[in-house]
């Protein structure tokens, strides 16, 4: 392969990887805009998609990418209980105890997995997990392609949910300013709960996804919520087109790191790539930390 | 000067436990504790005194546990040396992590702690001529024939962080960092040097974390990335201040006897899920007790109704 070639191909598989990054950031964005909590467990809200996809797929045979349609509502609600029950007492409590307790809602999910389902590294083979489609002397992964846009179909539809809906705005006003959102009459603790939801099912469908390319095992979330904080901060904290943009960023900088420089570093890159964020240009890359 | 009675007698009772406990797993179970006290009580003087959430404090356990057993395995240094330079190349980390992270307020100081953390586990990963990776370091000539020995190093380590924890918290430098939580920016413009003192705060913290570090290496004879330098070390060390009680002197220390108990005693049923405890202690805390143990209870003796979260 021409050097060329090789690059070409490193982008696309990074940007592929950087659709899943999308998918995993965006809800975390959604709900620091809106409620302006970090959410320390939004690595092991996307675990409990995994499972669940798992589940449905052994015990149902239900395909991964079928059982989004399923998932996507089941997180929702999940999400959004875990807002009204937990998160919603806190939020005008002091900041250090809002993450304490989003970083207790992760033992919490992380380890209750652990308990019921054991520490078992498992995985879904599905007949086209390492299936590949060329364009030209490029060759792309399948799951990875259809993950990908599954990911713009719902980037896009939350996109337009937010601009054009009734609610979308009131969630975007709050967002921007709870209290004159307030004011004008939005239930500001309902945009609260729909945003948690919203952003739960989002990291939830990333779990779907994840399922037929990645190894499931109970821990994997830890890694992931580190990925969503990059993915956010890359893009603005609380933006959603930051974190679309972040996102595939996170996911170039990570495949053409571990080609050109070191496969064993490849996370390393995004922590460095983040820490350089926050310390010159804590706004995010591009611009507004608003929605 | 209470404090100062306090750890006294505190010291004594436990000075007294290898009498009665003999030699087999009660006598791990305190040194396990002590250990944790050392923990809770280096890290309250950053996150609990000071009030900046670090996430990353792994880092400091990880360079005193490598720190020490690669001096040892490389240059022979006895232990007790190894755990000076151990808690010397944490005072270079935190220094660093210091500059970096001081920038910064709130939820992205814990997380640039964390990304900082994670930096040096890939390094310790992946820098295998030096750490063997995830395969770890054994440390096959330990430190002490006895385990009376490590008991009693365990204890000295945990009484010079209470003493340390107890001196700073009455010093004008603790009201330093009292002001520096409650307010910065207040704290600031009356002239308190922000940086210095919270930097000042976190070498301690890094000092006295490193050589618990270095102490847990030796006992434990093993060391690896996932067991010394993962976010869920770094997160164990801040919910014993927290179940505790942040930023009193003692309330890292009553959190690490109420964790330790909890762990060890249910580890039986629980085996590595020990970690559930551990999230719905925090869970149960942050909402109906967000003050910790201590907190909580020098309410109720004094009688006073909580007010809501």
């Amino acid at each position: 392969m021409s050097p060329l070639l090789i690059f070409i191909q490193t982008l696309l598989s990074g940007l592929l990887t950087g659709g899943l990054y999308v998918q995993i950031g965006i809800g975390l964005s959604l709900i620091f805009g809106v409620m302006r909590i970090i959410n320390f467990a939004h690595g092991e809200l996307m675990v409990v998609g995994m499972y669940l996809t798992y589940a449905l797929f052994v015990f149902l045979r239900i395909d991964p990418f079928l059982s989004i349609l399923l998932v996507a509502p089941a997180l929702f609600f999940f999400g959004a209980a875990i807002e009204r029950i937990f998160i919603q007492p806190v939020l005008r409590a002091k900041e250090e105890n809002q993450i304490l307790l989003t970083v207790g809602l992760s033992l919490i999910l992380s380890n209750g997995i652990l308990l019921l389902f054991g520490p078992d590294y498992r995985n879904i083979t599905t007949s086209y997990s390492g299936a590949v489609f060329y364009l030209g002397p490029i060759s792309l992964s399948v799951p990875m392609s259809l993950s990908f846009l599954v990911t713009i179909v719902m980037t896009g539809g939350l996109y337009l949910f937010l601009m054009k809906s009734w609610t979308g705005k009131a969630i975007r006003a709050t967002a921007e300013d709870r209290d004159a959102a307030m004011l004008i009459g939005i239930d500001a603790r309902r945009m609260g709960w729909l945003a948690f939801g919203i952003g739960s099912a989002l990291v939830g469908v990333a779990g779907s996804l994840l399922d037929p390319i990645y190894y499931i095992f109970p821990a994997v979330g830890g890694a992931f919520t580190l990925k969503a904080f990059v993915v956010t901060v890359l893009g603005g904290m609380g933006s959603i087109t930051g974190a679309m943009a972040g996102g595939l960023l996170l996911g170039v900088a990570e495949s053409l790191g571990a080609v050109y420089l070191s496969s064993g570093y490849k996370d390393a890159i995004g922590l460095l790539l983040f820490l350089g964020v926050l310390l010159v240009k804590p706004s995010g890359l591009f611009g507004r930390s608003r929605l | 000067m209470r404090d100062g009675i306090i750890l006294a007698v505190a010291s004594a009772v436990m000075a007294a436990v290898p009498l009665w406990a003999g030699e087999g797993f009660l006598l791990h179970f305190f040194i396990l504790l002590l250990l944790n006290v050392t923990l809770g009580t280096a890290w309250n003087l950053i996150g609990g005194f000071a009030g900046q959430l670090s996430l990353g404090h792994a880092a400091f356990f990880g360079i005193g546990a490598y720190g020490a057993t690669l001096a040892h395995l490389r240059w022979a240094l006895p232990g007790w040396q190894g755990m000076w330079l151990g808690g010397a190349l944490s005072l270079l980390v935190a220094a660093v992590l210091g500059w970096i992270c001081f920038r910064l307020k709130g939820p992205y100081f814990a997380l640039a702690t964390i990304a900082l953390a994670e930096i040096l586990r890939l390094v310790a990963q992946n820098w295998k001529e030096v750490t063997h990776g995830s395969e770890g370091l054994l440390i096959l000539r330990p430190l002490f024939s006895s385990k009376v020995q490590f008991y009693y190093a365990a204890l000295l380590i945990a009484f010079a962080t209470l003493s340390a924890a107890a001196l700073i918290r009455h010093s004008k430098w603790g009201y330093y960092l009292f002001a520096i939580r409650e307010d910065q920016e207040a704290a600031e413009s009356l002239g308190v040097n922000l940086l210095g003192y919270k930097l000042l705060a976190l070498l301690a913290s890094a000092f006295f974390t490193a050589l618990a570090g270095s102490f847990y290496a030796f006992y434990i004879g093993f060391i690896d990335p996932a067991s010394t330098l993962t976010v869920e070390r770094s997160i164990e060390m801040a919910l014993l201040a927290i179940i505790g009680g942040m930023g009193t002197v003692f309330g890292p220390a009553v959190g690490a006897v109420a964790i330790t108990a909890l762990s060890e005693g249910l580890r039986l049923w629980f085996l590595s899920a020990h970690f559930f405890i551990y999230g719905v202690l925090v869970v149960v805390v942050i909402l109906f007790m967000p003050e910790g143990i201590i907190g909580s209870l020098g309410k109720f003796w004094r009688g006073k109704r909580r007010a809501p979260v």
